[in-house]
């Protein structure tokens, strides 16, 4: 068996090539390992501190609290476990907001790619009574640093900016954004869910407060994920739950010590491999890039095509229906554009920002590249799209010539 | 060598069902958001909707009256906060995740029998110009004493108030039926019934506007946004379909727990059993040794190999003096020397004999000295 086959292990022969590594990734077998005893023979609460079985448990997950703080260049004490980045997207913003509103903080200024929660977690504070600014972005996709210097002020309680976007994989200046918090005085949170583990992410260099990470878009398990909160200058929050005090009394709840341990396992595997991974991802971008725009020249690249996830493609099939062309290729596991919102029929809330027009963003694919993804599984997608969308192509003009609906 | 070990801590966690266990595996080598439209989001969804279908079982429900949270206390805050303009009360023995939910609510006292006073409630309630949402637990975490959800639920509903009720000791060890109940809120934790730990649900009656505490991406007919916990949903209902096959294994439980009590009552005759007059859960057993403090108890034990509490099992480690206790009445310096031994499906009489034989030790230690 060759090395890739060998890392496919994950996929029975007969599924479809997953190519949606940003909706979510497979658990990585070594991660899968070190979770199991956890869930049988080592079941104790960490919070029984009182007990054998309690402060086993503790102590694994303080070693994975260490792991995933290692990942973004944190101390252990930053780390706030929580349920996965949604929670800590609407812990970091709700949390922000309620602590400064008491302190005469009443803005919040985030950006108009970013994740739902984060867009529905402002407009919630925003229901609330604070003055919501939503930056827009370029035809790249990236934020007008001038407009975010005009919007953030002495009243705004927090900035919210994502590393990385999981539509069209963009990455965000955020180094030059937490610099200008910092500067201003201003608390600084980004979602990070899609960049930690696969760029190079370091809160003191970019001088970030407040950082989201999610268990399962690193190999991880899902219903895991951290809110990195800063100790100096210290990031202060209200909490969203309150009750055992767990996690300093940030977070309360029982602590999932498998979830936790198999949330550092990923972060330690992700930064020992990061580097490797990223270059071997570029290259394959490149070439499934390049494969489509040989045979199709019209298509598209949304997104800046060097700031982006080393894994992520979105692309543009001009005349040709997305969900057509999703259809059409059953053998690929693709989709549109966010997970959340994959059944929605609306075009992308993130390409309309880059300025795309609707019927290219209703023509438009989101393609994430992984941890098992192999050459040949490039080419062969590349190939499964390339045969749909000129099929499709050509029958939406016999349709057309024929005066059908289009 | 270290002593064999007995976990007598199940109110904490209890371990996990290998039915769950296999139902988990085969979950965790899948990939797939359920959210995804392609295969293995399809499946992923399948597998969800599978889950919902054993969670419903197990407490009376409509799958589509079940909202999967992060565990019992989000589901806690999720009932406590969703429901805006609402005046909330809640007992004075619930869990702080319910009595911290809302910054404000009114305390409803306990008889010293550990039960609530369903008389003051509806004082409480026929006072209150606001619509109220009452929260009570349908069996208490420290001591086990079962509340009369029912009745709570009757005089709720009679003065216009909604009833919350935290299941999440109660279920999978009482038979649990929602609409008998009353209740039009409910709260489950998968890691008490033998699921997994970071997965829970609040079941939420039909047609009650909750609003969302987690908002994003819509998730849970947007009662609670964030990618599913797919293999933690998974073993959740998996556990689920399994409590409601075994819950007669509790019969047994419940004679090794009043075997234990006889036991130790026998062995320490000014030992005092907080619930023992009153309906408890089958596998709970508060005890107090006079004179000697809980952390002292729980110390000796655990160097026997002795797995009990103190009480609940949260976050700082240092024991704190019980407010269930204290809602008793019990005076404080015989809450201090209460500890908590709570039994499990697959506990045996060699774990009992292990307490019993530490504890015992440990009486006649500070009786000799004493003397």
């Amino acid at each position: 068996m060759n090395a890739s086959a060998a890392r496919f292990q994950h996929r029975p022969n007969s599924a479809p090539v997953y190519l949606d590594y940003q909706a979510t990734t497979p658990v990585d077998r070594r991660v899968l390992d070190e979770m199991l005893p956890w869930f049988s023979e080592k079941f104790g609460n960490p919070g029984s501190v009182t007990h054998a079985y309690g402060r086993e448990a503790e102590a694994a997950v303080e070693r994975a609290r260490s792991e995933v703080a290692a990942l973004i260049g944190a101390d252990s004490r930053e780390i706030v476990f929580t349920s996965g980045a949604t929670e800590s997207n609407n812990l970091a913003i709700k949390g922000a907001a309620h602590f400064h509103r008491e302190l005469g903080k009443d803005r919040v200024v985030t950006a108009a790619t970013e994740h739902k929660c984060v867009l529905e977690s402002a407009r919630a504070v925003e229901r609330e009574g604070f003055q919501l600014t939503v930056l827009r972005v370029d035809a790249q996709g990236l934020v007008d640093m001038d407009a975010l210097r005009s919007a953030v002020d002495e009243r705004t309680a927090i900035v919210s900016v994502m590393a990385a976007n999981n539509e069209i994989g963009v990455l965000q200046p955020v180094a030059e954004i937490g610099a200008l918090c910092r500067d201003k005085g201003v608390l600084f949170h980004s979602d990070a869910a899609q960049a930690v583990g696969k760029v190079p992410v370091d809160v003191d260099a970019m001088k970030i407060d407040l950082l989201s990470i999610s268990g399962h878009k690193i190999y991880g398990p899902k219903g895991i994920g951290a809110l990195y909160v800063r100790r100096r200058p210290r990031a202060r929050l209200t909490p969203l739950f309150d009750g055992g005090g767990q996690e300093r009394g940030v977070r309360s709840g029982t602590l999932p010590t498998p979830l936790c341990v198999g949330f550092g396992a990923a972060a330690r595997i992700a930064a020992a491999e990061m580097a490797a991974e990223a270059e071997r991802l570029r290259r394959l971008r490149r070439r499934f890039l390049a494969g489509i725009q040989a045979r199709l020249p019209d298509v598209r690249l949304n997104g800046d095509a060097e700031r982006r996830l080393p894994g992520n493609l979105n692309l543009s099939f001009p005349g040709v229906s997305a969900l057509a062309l999703m259809q059409a290729c059953p053998g690929l596991a693709l989709s549109t554009g966010s997970a959340c919102t994959a059944a929605e029929v609306e075009p992308s809330y993130v390409l309309r920002a880059l300025g795309v027009p609707d019927d290219l963003a209703a023509a438009s694919l989101r393609i994430g590249l992984g941890r098992y993804t192999t050459d040949s599984e490039v080419d062969f997608a590349v190939e499964a799209l390339v045969a749909a969308a000129q099929r499709l192509a050509a029958g939406e003009r016999v349709t057309a010539a024929a005066g059908g609906p289009t | 060598m270290s002593p064999r070990a007995a976990y007598l801590d199940w109110n904490a966690t209890a371990s996990l069902r290998p039915e769950a266990a296999a139902a988990m595996t085969e979950a965790l080598a899948r990939c797939g958001n359920p959210s995804s439209v392609h295969r293995f989001g399809r499946e992923a969804r399948r597998a969800l909707e599978a889950a919902r279908a054993q969670l419903a079982a197990l407490v009376g429900a409509a799958p589509a009256e079940i909202v999967f949270t992060s565990g019992g206390t989000e589901a806690n805050h999720l009932a406590l906060r969703g429901l805006a303009g609402r005046r909330v009360m809640v007992s004075a023995i619930e869990h702080d995740s319910v009595r911290h939910a809302v910054p404000d609510a009114a305390v409803v006292p306990v008889t010293p029998r550990g039960i609530v006073d369903l008389a003051a409630l509806d004082r409480m309630l026929a006072a209150e110009a606001r619509p109220a949402l009452v929260s009570l637990m349908l069996a208490n975490n420290e001591t086990g004493i079962i509340q009369p959800v029912a009745e709570a639920a009757r005089i709720a509903h009679a003065r216009g108030a909604l009833l919350h009720c935290d299941a999440v000791q109660a279920a999978g060890k009482l038979p649990l039926d929602r609409a008998a109940l009353g209740a039009d809120l409910m709260t489950l934790s998968a890691h008490k019934l033998g699921g997994p730990p970071g997965i829970g649900a609040l079941v939420v009656g039909e047609g009650l506007p909750l609003t969302a505490l987690l908002t994003g991406g819509g998730q849970e007919r947007g009662r609670r946004a964030g990618t599913e916990n797919l293999p933690g949903i998974a073993g959740f209902g998996a556990a689920c379909a399994v409590a409601s096959d075994r819950l007669d294994d509790y019969r047994a439980v419940a004679a090794l727990r009043d075997a234990t009590e006889r036991r130790l009552v026998a062995i320490a005759p000014d030992a005092v059993i907080y619930g023992d007059e009153v309906a408890r859960l089958p596998n709970t057993l508060c005890i107090a040794m006079p004179g000697v403090a809980s952390a002292t108890q729980v110390l000796a034990l655990d160097l026997a190999g002795v797995m009990v509490s103190a009480g609940a099992a949260c976050s700082s480690g240092k024991v704190k003096r019980s407010h269930v206790l204290d809602a008793m009445g019990v005076s404080p310096a015989e809450a201090d020397c209460a500890i908590r031994i709570s039994l499990g499906w697959n506990t045996t009489a060699a774990d009992v004999d292990q307490v019993m034989e530490a504890w015992g030790a440990l009486y006649a230690r500070t009786r000799a000295s004493a003397a």
